[in-house]
């Protein structure tokens, strides 16, 4: 057991909006968590590459976050429901897109979090999680 | 048999005005007359309408069938519902209060049927059943369209507020500013990048402060919408300069990779504006002897 921890958050991402929401949440659960400022805008930005990913590619899907206290740490959990990656390593790759984007949202997400893992669902779709401490 | 319903209708027809008064008191117990907001005219004028209506509504339809209530039929009373529920809604009332409101109704007209029907307790729970359904589906009726309203009045406070949040300032001559503030969405960007560009041309702007201090999160998205804004103003033969950018969101700027290229970037507003300043030819100076 590692301290109180608060009950997690679900998020259904279907329009850009809810991308805007899953930013919000998450920023006030670091809030809870008293993070510091920059823990905070990197994993919040983070948080917004892969629910972007899920909306555009995914065709929408689910973020839950939880928080645990003792050590402060977030963590999201972030599934699509797409069809899922042919190439992960190449989907990781900066500069890939297949949206006209940068291309820099999954690497640049994986760079600003401590713990990235991402893979496709035996049951569809692509699953990401996150987590950082804060 | 002529009407599944044909006692209520009776009632709804000799017994109107206690019908509606004792509807209201029923209201005012219930705690969802709400006198704050609607006058007693108002509020009678609302259950009149309502009762009219749920009168013609009966009489014209079969219920055998259970309740169609988009049918014709019930035409009229829809729209009074409607008009009843966004008066309501306008004012602020919530979705239950406004169920309560509609089923509020059950009661008084409960009473006169048990006094009518006292003798014939098959078709009292006849009644008393099919009356209930036809509220009920009021009452489901009401809340569909309380909340197609409150999204209404949703999506048009987010589209005024599209429009406020993203004036574009002349700042001096040939120098503009537009300060974004909370997120930046693919459609707010479209709306930014329209504005600005039509300013410039108003103003024959020559350099253009894009200020992002009002931006909590800059991800990969925003900072394209950013960086395309600015080549848009540099096509138009204009100097765009990101302002505002926080050291927090530098840094994640580098972690994701995000290249600025060639556009001008500062800290803050003002070392934003000293730029701008030496860009179109003037110089700010400190005054000596300034009087208020």
């Amino acid at each position: 057991m590692t301290g109180a921890a608060a009950a997690p958050r679900r998020i259904e991402l279907k329009a850009e909006r809810d991308i805007a929401a899953a930013r919000s949440a998450v920023s006030r659960a670091c809030d809870e968590l008293q993070a510091s400022a920059l823990r905070k805008v990197r994993f919040v930005t983070a948080v917004s590459e892969i629910a972007r990913n899920a909306l555009e590619h995914g065709g929408g899907g689910t973020l839950e976050i939880s928080a645990s206290r003792a050590p402060r740490r977030i963590a999201v959990l972030c599934h699509d429901n797409g069809p899922g990656i042919l190439d992960i390593d190449q989907a990781m790759r900066d500069g890939f897109t297949t949206a006209g984007s940068m291309g820099k949202g999954l690497g640049g997400a994986r760079r600003l979090v401590d713990r990235f893992e991402i893979r496709n669902r035996p049951e569809g779709g692509v699953e990401v999680r996150m987590s950082s401490q804060v | 048999m002529k009407n599944a319903l044909q006692t209520v209708l009776a009632l709804l027809g000799e017994d109107y005005d206690s019908i509606l008064q004792a509807w209201l008191e029923t209201q005012k117990a219930e705690g969802v007359r709400r006198p704050d907001l609607f006058s007693d005219r108002e509020s009678r004028r609302q259950l009149g309408d309502i009762l009219r209506g749920l009168g013609e509504g009966i009489s014209r339809s079969d219920l055998s069938e259970g309740i169609a209530l988009d049918a014709d039929s019930w035409t009229d009373l829809r729209a009074t519902l409607d008009e009843v529920t966004q008066e309501r809604v306008e004012r602020g009332v919530s979705p239950s209060e406004m169920a309560t409101f509609i089923l509020a109704m059950k009661q008084p007209v409960f009473a006169r049927l048990r006094e009518r029907l006292a003798a014939d307790p098959t078709r009292l729970i006849e009644e008393i059943t099919q009356f209930s359904r036809v509220v009920d589906a009021l009452a489901m009726h009401t809340n569909e369209h309380f909340i197609e309203a409150r999204d209404q009045v949703i999506e048009r406070q987010r589209a005024e507020m599209m429009e406020l949040s993203t004036p574009v300032v002349q700042l001096w001559d040939r120098v503009l500013t537009i300060p974004l503030i909370g997120t930046l969405d693919s459609m707010r960007a479209q709306e930014v990048m329209e504005n600005l560009l039509n300013a410039i041309v108003e103003h024959s702007a020559e350099v253009v402060i894009v200020d992002i201090t009002g931006v909590r999160v800059v991800d990969t998205q925003v900072a394209q919408h950013l960086l395309r804004t600015a080549a848009a103003v540099r096509l138009m033969g204009a100097e765009a300069i990101i302002s505002g950018i926080s050291p927090k969101i530098a840094q994640t700027m580098v972690e994701l990779g995000v290249d600025v290229g060639e556009v001008t970037t500062r800290p803050t507003i003002r070392a934003a504006l000293a730029h701008a300043f030496r860009r179109v030819g003037f110089s700010i100076e400190k005054v000596e002897n300034a009087r208020g």
